[in-house]
């Protein structure tokens, strides 16, 4: 009843080709984002910042990034973890190493990085297509795994092979608080958001969707299929660079390879096909059901099974999660293939209608 | 000479070890088109459940003969791997008929983790040994031909024909019985072999169950070379670039993928390691495989990838 588009004339081609043409959308948008910036921060203490809303806008992102490769474009990646860790280091590196850089910088130049070692472990995918291409991409990850373990110069010779940052400013605003924290990652993925989603509405992202539904099609009616392919390895690498950065900077602070293990790169692909394929409202959804669900069973695990008066050791928490993990992940794949994206777009249609559907 | 012909030798070896399990790989792709991520945590469980049987069965029945422990043991395992095929096929795979791989590989991703947890939950997640009896003792050969011979680990040794056995078995099957010639048509097309009578949901949980067994001997010679323990699902990682190189659909492919795979991990490990630090193996195979790929985009023995606007 007070979703619909009913007298809402476009006059312009720029109301008709806005982000949300509907006026009820953008709205809600606006709302969205003044609960983040305003009502969040009022509200949430340090225990739900640090480990449930900082995670979660950073997978976001990460998720974005991936899903601009794996969605839009077609490009099956389980390489995305190698390029959270191309961030986090070579950021890591530019912030120890060069005097008095700024926070932003460090960031980006880290993302530049992993941008460039995308478009390298991308080079394949103009040869290779489909499965072959899932597991050539691996080789990135592993790669990557072995690289900060045993090359001494990228984790600055530290004896441990862990690595740190401390003292992190942004335009002299200190990053100590959680709130601080959260807002600076909010702050980041409301830009980076804002930038991937007028990409793929415009002409390089129709592009990539054309090599994603057929490549030999495409490439007949003239998009060329190697920078189609290469511009969606940069940019998905850029973001998922930066991802990883913040990853390593904000929310972990000392970390090792192992952060950005093979795990992480599946985590990453569960997020995009949960939320969706081909859909930048679907990563946050995804990324909020990846990081959500292992949250919510190891603190609903023990207190059901005190509940139903049997203990349960942490080992066997921790496999139940496992299982309940995986078979979550098949059931939802089994009820919606597309993604909870859908589910939101089969919401929003009969949201139309109602109440009345005929 | 005689140090390249050992590593060579190993390679070869642990090529055969990477075949066995990259062939669980290919027989799941070929008949249902389904890229099986979980045939690695299929290895534990099936390890595992090997290990734990040969553990109980003596305690329960009072059987004290080791060897017949471990044949129960063996055939209690198979049971067990062909309980949970039926279950995929009939939980999983039949409702995702007609899906995209994408959805499909996630859904086996999604296995992998339940097997996972399922099988530390009923077997317990220590390390355990299956002591199927396999010699330990390394053997010096060609002892006349070079200056202090070859040593070569009779395990391995042992392992190289168990598997080899097991692929000729295979083929057999494939080539010679009613329904390895199912299993091949419907591998080749779906639809046809459906539209002749062939029940697909049989054999798909006929294949499953064949890659189980596959698992079961692939985890049993792992498990007795390096103790079953969670780390034996990261085999699996290590067989992917056998199943890229060999090709997807390509029973040969995968042994001989296996070979070459092993045999370059172990030369670049001996040769190229050291200049570089040493524990290149992983990432090698994978970039061995790469280079493969783009001289051949679907494997050495893929089936030609024709496309068609």
């Amino acid at each position: 009843m007070f979703y619909r588009e009913n007298g809402q004339f476009k006059t312009t081609y720029r109301a008709d080709q806005q982000i949300f043409p509907i006026a009820q959308d953008r709205m809600a948008l606006y709302a969205l984002l003044a609960v983040a910036f305003v009502a969040v921060p009022a509200l949430a203490s340090n225990y739900w910042l640090t480990n449930i809303l900082i995670p979660f806008l950073i997978f976001s992102l990460a998720a974005i990034g991936v899903n601009i490769l794996v969605g839009y474009c077609g490009q099956i990646s389980l390489g995305s973890g190698a390029f959270m860790a191309v961030g986090a280091y070579s950021a890591y590196n530019f912030f120890v190493r060069v005097e008095g850089i700024p926070l932003i910088v460090a960031l980006i130049l880290g993302g530049i990085c992993a941008m460039l070692f995308g478009i390298l472990f991308g080079l394949p995918s103009l040869r290779v297509k489909g499965l072959y291409l899932a597991v050539a991409t691996l080789a990135a990850q592993f790669f990557a795994d072995w690289m900060f373990l045993r090359i001494q110069w990228f984790t600055n010779y530290s004896p441990s092979g862990s690595v740190s940052v401390s003292n992190l400013q942004v335009f002299g605003l200190s990053l100590d608080s959680p709130l601080a924290k959260y807002l600076f990652c909010l702050t980041l993925l409301a830009v980076i958001a804002l930038l991937a989603k007028n990409l793929v509405r415009g002409a390089v992202g129709r592009e990539w969707m054309a090599i994603r539904d057929m490549d030999v099609a495409a490439a007949v009616i003239g998009i060329r299929p190697m920078y189609a392919k290469l511009t969606a390895f940069a940019v998905s690498s850029f973001i998922v660079g930066i991802a990883g950065a913040l990853w390593a900077f904000i929310y972990l602070g000392a970390w090792e390879p192992a952060a950005f293990s093979v795990d992480q790169s599946f985590k990453l692909l569960f997020m995009v096909i949960i939320g969706g394929m081909g859909s930048i409202m679907g990563s946050f959804f995804g990324a909020a059901f990846i990081v959500l669900l292992p949250i919510f069973l190891s603190q609903f695990l023990p207190a059901l099974a005190t509940m139903l008066g049997f203990e349960i050791s942490t080992a066997g928490v921790s496999h139940a999660e496992l299982m309940i993990f995986g078979g979550l992940i098949v059931w939802f794949l089994i009820v919606e293939p597309h993604g909870l994206a859908k589910l939101w777009s089969i919401g929003k249609q009969k949201l139309r209608l109602w109440p009345f559907p005929h | 000479m005689a140090f390249f012909l050992e590593t060579l030798l190993g390679g070869l070896m642990a090529g055969m070890l990477y075949s066995l399990v990259a062939l669980g790989f290919v027989l799941i792709y070929k008949a249902s088109g389904v890229f099986n991520f979980a045939q690695g945590a299929m290895v534990l469980f099936a390890a595992l459940a090997m290990a734990r049987l040969a553990e109980w069965i003596p305690a329960l029945t009072g059987i004290s003969d080791p060897l017949i422990a471990n044949v129960l043991a063996f055939i209690g395992a198979g049971v067990v791997m062909f309980v949970v095929a039926w279950v995929i096929e009939r939980l999983v795979l039949r409702h995702l008929v007609n899906q995209e791989g994408t959805t499909l590989l996630m859904a086996t991703l999604g296995i992998t983790y339940f097997l996972e947890g399922l099988g530390q939950t009923i077997f317990g997640n220590s390390i355990y040994k299956i002591d199927i009896g396999m010699p330990k003792d390394p053997v010096l050969i060609l002892e006349r031909a070079f200056e202090g011979g070859i040593l070569i680990n009779k395990e391995d040794l042992y392992a190289a024909v168990i598997a080899a056995a097991l692929v000729a078995l295979l083929s057999m099957f494939f080539q010679k019985t009613a329904t390895g010639r199912a299993l091949r048509a419907v591998a080749d097309d779906h639809q046809a072999a459906q539209s002749i009578g062939i029940p697909l949901n049989r054999i798909w949980v006929i294949v499953w169950c064949v890659a189980g067994v596959v698992a079961l001997v692939a985890g049993m010679i792992w498990g007795s070379k390096l103790g079953v323990q969670f780390s034996l699902t990261t085999v699996a990682m290590r067989a992917l670039p056998v199943v890229i190189l060999g090709g997807l659909t390509s029973v040969p492919g995968a042994i001989v993928g296996g070979l070459i795979i092993g045999v370059g991990e172990k030369l670049s490990e001996v040769y190229l390691g050291p200049f570089v630090g040493g524990g290149i193996e992983i990432w090698f195979a994978y970039v061995l495989a790469l280079g493969f790929l783009l001289i051949r985009p679907q494997g050495l023995f893929g089936e030609k990838i024709i496309d068609r606007v």
